[in-house]
This record gives C-alpha cells, structure tokens and sequence, in this order.
C-alpha cells in the first residue's frame, strides 16, 4: 500500500464544512492529515493544482446486474463504470436474478465486489423473499450478510401492511427501506409519463399520482412507525411537496433524484429513443422545475443514478417493448457539475454533499468524508474541462444512455479506494481492488 | 410543388401544403378505379412490401389494391407468416427484407412509433398503416379526400369526432390534418375516453354529444374497441351508447347536409345507429373508395418516380376542374 501526497486541490468536504486549498497526506489506506500546507519526504506527491479534491462520490442506487443478466452488467464493470464516474461506493439493489433476497445471493455479491470489483460495493436486500410483494424476507439474516438498507426497488411494495410490518421490523436494526413508489393500478399499463405528450405519441401514460399516492401512503407508515423511510427516485413535483410537508412535520424520512429527471422530460421521448424510456418516466418540465426547487431547498437529500443497464438488443425494439431504464453512473458528476452547480442551482458543496456524506447518512456507511483517520476514499476532478459524452468511452458493458453526445463539463482524473489508485488521470491502473 | 419526404409516418409533421398536395394527386388517380381495365404502369418494376403485425381487412386491401392499379410488384408479410414467430426481432426481420431491394414499406403494428424507428433503420421509404394509438395518416387523409370531395373544402368546416378519443390513432391524424387546413375540430366523449391536454392539439372538448353535433358539417363517429369493457372506462356499452350513440335524432342537431363518416370496423347499434349508418347522411363506402385513391398517390409520391408526371396530371385536373366550375 503506497502513501501519498494530494497537493495544491481544492478540498470540498461538505461533512467537516470545508472549502478551501489543502493539501492531503494519505497513509495506509487512511486519510492521515487534511491541512494548508504538507511537505513530507519520500511520499509520491499527485498534484491536484487547479483541480477538486472530493470525498469519493457515493451512488447509493444502482443495477449491477450481478448475478443473472451478467450479459448487461458484472460487479466488474460495473464497479469501473462507478470509478469512471468518480463513485467510490455504491449500493446496489436487491432484482437480480436470483434476487438478493437471502444471506447467500449476499455474500455472493460481496464476494465478487472483492474478487472483482474496483470500488466498494454496498447490498441492499429486498423487503420481501422473491421481490413478490407478499411475505417479508429474512431481513435479519440480510443484515447480518452485510446489506446496507432493503429496497424491493423495480417493483413497489403495492400491500400496505407489508410496508408498514418492513418498516418496524427493519428499524431494529437500524436499516433504512428504500421505496419504490408506484401504485400498480394507476401506473397499469402505461409507457411515459401521462400528458399532453403521452396524447399527441397515442402511448399509455403514467400519471404522476400513480408516484404520489405510494409516496403519500409511505410517509403516513413512516410517521406511524417511526422508521427510517427513503424514497427513490423521486419525479414529480408532487412527490417532493409531500415530502417537503413531511420533513416540516419532522417526519423520519429522506430522498434522492436521479440526474435524468432534472436534466430532460417528456418532450424527448417525440423521438421514440428507446435510451429514453425509464421507470418513473420523464416528466414535465414543471415537474423538473419542482426536483430542481427541491434539490436547492434540501427536501431531496441525495442524486443518486439509478443506473440501470441494459443490452442493445433489448433496446433496440418498439418503445413499448423496451425495458425501462439508462445507466447513469459515467455522466452523474457531469451532469450535476453543468445542469446545477454552473446554473447556480447547487453551490459546489452542496452538490458534493449529495453525492457523498448526505447518502452515506442515510445508509449508515462511515464514508463520505475526508475526515483524519477515515478511509482515503477521494475523488479528484478537473472541473473546467468539458467534454461530449462518448459511447465508446463508457466502461459500463451497456451503453443505454441518453446522453451520449451531450456536451458537459467537469472531467473525474483520479479516484483513490482505500488509499488505492483506481483511475489516474482518466486512466485505469488498478485492475482489481 | 415538390415532394422532398423518404416516408409518410404521420400529419403532425406535415405542412398543410403537402397534405393538399397529397389530396390533389389522390384526385388524379381516383378515375383509374372506374376504368375497365383498372391499371397504370406508373409503379412497374417498383417492388412494394405490405408488412401488417396487426389485424386488418381493409386497410390492408386499400393499399394491395393501390399498388396493383400502379402496376408495383407486392410482398405481403403479416406476423402469423413471418419468421418473427420464431422469434426474430423485427428489426432483423425488416432489414433481411430490405436487403432484397425493395422500394416502400407499408407498415402496421399495434405500437406507437414502431415505423418512426423502422424509418431511421431502413433505407427504403415507410408509409405509416397505423401504429398503436398514435397515427393513421392515410385514413386520415382519405377522409380529408372524401369530405373536400362532398363539401367542396375543408376550411371552416365544423367536424365532430365522437368516441374513445384516448386510443384512437385515426382521431390523432384526423385533429392533426383538418385543424392545418381550417377546418375546426370537436371532440366529444366521456372523460375517460378524452386523453389529458388535447386542447392543446387545436381541438375543442365537449362532453355531451349534442352540444359536439350541434351545427357539425361532418361527424365521425369512432369504433368503441369491446376490449376496453371491463377496464372501466365505460360501465358498458349499453350506456355508452344511451348518452354518446349517434341516432337519427341526435344527428338532427347537426347541419341537414351534415356527413356521416366511420372509419370501420362498425359496432351496429353501439356508436352508430344501423339507419345512420346506411342513411342518405352516410359516406362510409365512400370513405373507403377515396382510400384506395389516396394510397395510390402516396405510393407514387414516396416511391419517387414521375415527380413531372404529377405535376403534368396536376395541371390537367386542375384545368379540368376550372372548366366545371365555369
């Protein structure tokens, strides 16, 4: 394990209220001194001059495919397709194939990350045994194999009392249950979202309620069980005003956005680009005003991408026949760098808070912060180098997205894993952890 | 003018120009059907392949029929025939097909924006036959025909669409095409056939019949899908056609000389009353004469030959119409 010295960057680490340029020595995977001015000799020295020295980003929703449909996704390159994107954490959610429903799809997990990935990889189990909705898993036994939170994510939890028994249940040990909020019979049969473009396309739509009443109905069990609730991927205007009202109530809840619904709506989907078909769909652009309003007020605590891959061959097909979703984790910090901290949205600190410290608290992880002593888990970016989002470049095995061809600025050079390199300079050089 | 488009995938993009001239080319080839010997060489040695993945009679026949009378060699494939069952994706199916030098592609499929995609896919031209429930551009158009042809126009006109507005292509091309030539658009039925924010596409929304019919130059009555009972859109068809049904005296309300038009297939009794229906108001055999005319002009437009030849005939017919009109 080298040492090393990160010189001249400017550190934003929003958990300790920095901002400013400092210099990092880094010492046996752990962060050894945050200060103005290190001389140290015998240490390699990575110059971060001009650059942002951030705790590594932390991506606390994504698909990695791993086990099932390995043909979309592996831990491996998943895991590259996190570090391209300047994610040293990830949480990865419970449908695959088998689904991380018991203590050994767990473990498999686990076990693959350290055999093969190059970031740290987080589980999150499901809510019920086999993603069906109906009995709830062994949630104990999940904990116990390592996952961070339980989620039934891909599918909602539609019976109320099944939400409401994983909420007490899973508060016993502390675990926060990620929701998926989509009532089945208002979202039916829908494709995009429901308005005047789902009209004009003749494609079935999805109104925004079918989003809000599972939100509305969550927050109610959250306050009647006391138990930490997050809701995913949050779309419409509506949901964040229930959530905003919740949170004034002190309801225990919290939520993230992913970079797509405050960057495009339903207006793109004229083209019938299937890289544009995603669950929750593309909203309006009043809905994307609201995101954008509740990122800036704190209502939405994290972006996280719901990075969800899929093959060219199952995209390439009628829209209505296309899967739901894109991958996310190579264009996350770009977008959050062009579309909300350089339009004055976020300040740089708090983008980076909801990207590092503010997921990191509401799964319990001790990361996100360049604290002395914590583990060096650091991202270096060049934020004044733009770029065209490129297919080719993608480490991901899928290449569903959306944004290729985008113009965006702010450009992830390094990112360190316990005190290990695993892109330099845009580089891989770290296979394996 | 010139047409300059590789495919006809819907009006929302057309210019009212190009619907016109669309119209006017019908026109000049509606008499080849009454000849004796109904046929043209003008699409000889043009291969034209009619790619159906969705049940239909007559669109499908409009449009065989269409290219016979141009003289086009025809492919017909539907999904039941086609190596798709053996799981083919279509896009594979589509490109195998047109690696055998074909000129048009006529496609219906029951999903919204399968041609679109097959248009970017495939060199050869797509006409559009109904995808899902986003457009029917050549029924729209041929129910443009059939109206300028009794009315004399379509600008000012008041048209009436009453029915399931939400899963109708035909209601989307017909709103998309008559609001670009000034005809003014009434859609009527209960909410739950009305799709949100369709005033924003040029239309007025009435949910009493009447108030729709009332002082209608045309009324278009849409095919209520029995499929849709039972998804509580409609507590059934006996209501539906208590308050929406379109009677001999409810058509009362509209001008005297008020057409009647279905697309078809007809539910008798449910959208249309039988005497309304076969009623002296009634052009809905019509309306598939004028398909066949319609179908033949967009062929010979997307297939990209004769572009002088049109305008020669264009002249003529309107020639010809002037000296009527004297």
């Amino acid at each position: 394990m080298t040492n090393f010295l990160i010189k001249g960057g400017r550190v934003v680490d929003p958990a300790n209220n920095l901002d400013g340029v400092k210099d990092i020595l880094v010492e046996k995977g752990k962060i050894c001194a945050v200060s103005d001015r290190i001389e140290k000799d015998g240490v390699r020295v990575i110059s971060a001059e001009g650059k942002l020295v951030l705790p590594g980003l932390i991506d606390m929703h994504v698909h990695l495919r791993e086990p099932g449909r390995e043909d979309e996704e592996t831990i491996e390159t998943g895991t590259r397709a996190a570090a391209r994107g300047g994610f040293t954490s990830v949480a990865c959610m419970p449908n695959t194939d088998p689904p991380a429903d018991n203590a050994g799809v767990v473990k498999f997990i686990l076990s693959q990350a350290e055999l093969t990935g190059c970031v740290r990889v987080y589980p999150v189990g499901s809510i019920s045994k086999g993603l069906r909705g109906e009995e709830l898993s062994d949630i104990g036994e999940l904990f116990e194999a390592g996952v961070v939170g339980i989620s039934d994510d891909g599918e909602p939890v539609s019976d109320s009392n099944l939400m409401r028994r994983a909420l007490e249940y899973a508060s016993m040990f502390h675990l926060t249950v990620i929701s998926h909020c989509e009532e089945k019979a208002l979202s039916s049969e829908g494709i995009i979202n429901e308005g005047y473009v789902s009209t004009v396309l003749g494609l079935a739509g999805i109104p925004a309620a079918a989003e809000e009443v599972m939100v509305a109905r969550d927050i109610i069990l959250a306050e009647m069980t006391g138990a930490s609730l997050h809701i995913a991927h949050v779309s419409t205007s509506g949901s964040v005003e229930l959530i905003r009202r919740a949170k004034s109530k002190g309801i225990n809840l919290s939520a993230e956005t992913a970079p797509h619904y405050f960057t495009l709506t339903d207006e793109e989907v004229r083209s019938f680009d299937t890289n544009l078909r995603v669950n929750p769909p593309l909203r309006t652009v009043r809905d994307l005003e609201a995101i954008i309003e509740g990122l800036k007020d704190g209502t939405i605590d994290a972006i996280a991408t719901d990075h969800a891959p899929h093959s060219v061959v199952e995209k390439e097909q009628e829209f209505a026949l296309a899967p739901p979703g894109m991958i996310g984790l190579e264009t996350a910090f770009s977008l959050v760098m062009s579309e909300l901290v350089d339009k004055g949205v976020l300040s740089l600190e708090q983008a980076v808070a909801k990207m590092t410290v503010n997921p990191a608290k509401i799964l319990g992880l001790d990361a996100g912060r360049l604290n002395e002593g914590a583990d060096a888990d650091i991202t270096i970016v060049d934020p004044d180098k733009g770029y065209t989002v490129d297919a080719e470049r993608f480490a991901s095995k899928s290449k569903n997205s959306p944004f290729i061809g985008r113009e965006v600025r702010g450009m992830v050079e390094t990112v360190i894993v316990a005190g290990q390199p695993v892109l330099e300079n845009g580089k891989f050089v770290l296979e394996k952890k | 003018m010139n047409w300059k488009r590789k495919d006809l995938l819907g009006l929302e993009e057309l210019k009212k120009e190009e619907i016109e001239f669309v119209l006017d080319t019908a026109d000049s080839f509606r008499e080849i059907s009454t000849r004796a010997i109904r046929k043209v060489p003008a699409l000889r040695g043009r291969t034209i392949v009619l790619f159906f993945l969705e049940a239909s009679t007559r669109t499908r026949v409009s449009f065989e029929l269409a290219a016979k009378r141009l003289s086009a060699d025809l492919v017909n494939i539907s999904s039941s025939t086609s190596s798709m069952l053996k799981g083919e994706t279509l896009k594979d199916t589509i490109r195998n097909i047109t690696a055998m030098e074909v000129d048009l592609v006529i496609v219906r499929h029951g999903m919204a924006g399968a041609p679109h995609w097959l248009a970017r896919e495939i060199e050869p031209g797509v006409v559009n036959a109904g995808d899902g429930c986003h457009e029917h551009p050549t029924q729209a158009l041929l129910d443009m025909l059939t109206i300028r042809e009794k009315k004399k126009k379509l600008e000012g006109l008041r048209v009436a669409i009453v029915g399931d507005i939400s899963h109708s292509r035909v209601a989307r091309s017909n709103i998309w095409g008559l609001t670009k030539v000034g005809a003014s658009v009434v859609v009527a039925g209960p909410p739950t056939f009305i799709p949100p924010c369709i005033e924003k596409m040029g239309v007025t929304v009435k949910y009493r019949v009447e108030e729709a019919l009332e002082g209608a130059d045309v009324v278009m009555a849409l095919r209520i899908q029995r499929e849709r009972q039972g998804k509580n859109l409609i507590p059934s068809l006996r209501e539906y056609r208590k308050i929406f049904g379109i009677s001999r005296e409810r058509l009362r309300l509209s001008k005297p000389d008020a057409l009647v038009m279905h697309p078809g297939p007809i539910n008798r009794g449910i959208e249309l009353d039988p005497d309304v229906a076969d009623g002296p108001q009634s052009v809905i055999l019509d309306q598939v004469t004028s398909g066949v005319a319609v179908r033949m002009a967009v062929m010979y437009l997307l297939c990209g030959v004769g572009k002088e030849a049109i305008s020669r005939q264009l002249s003529a017919v309107s020639k010809k119409q002037k000296a009527e009109s004297l």
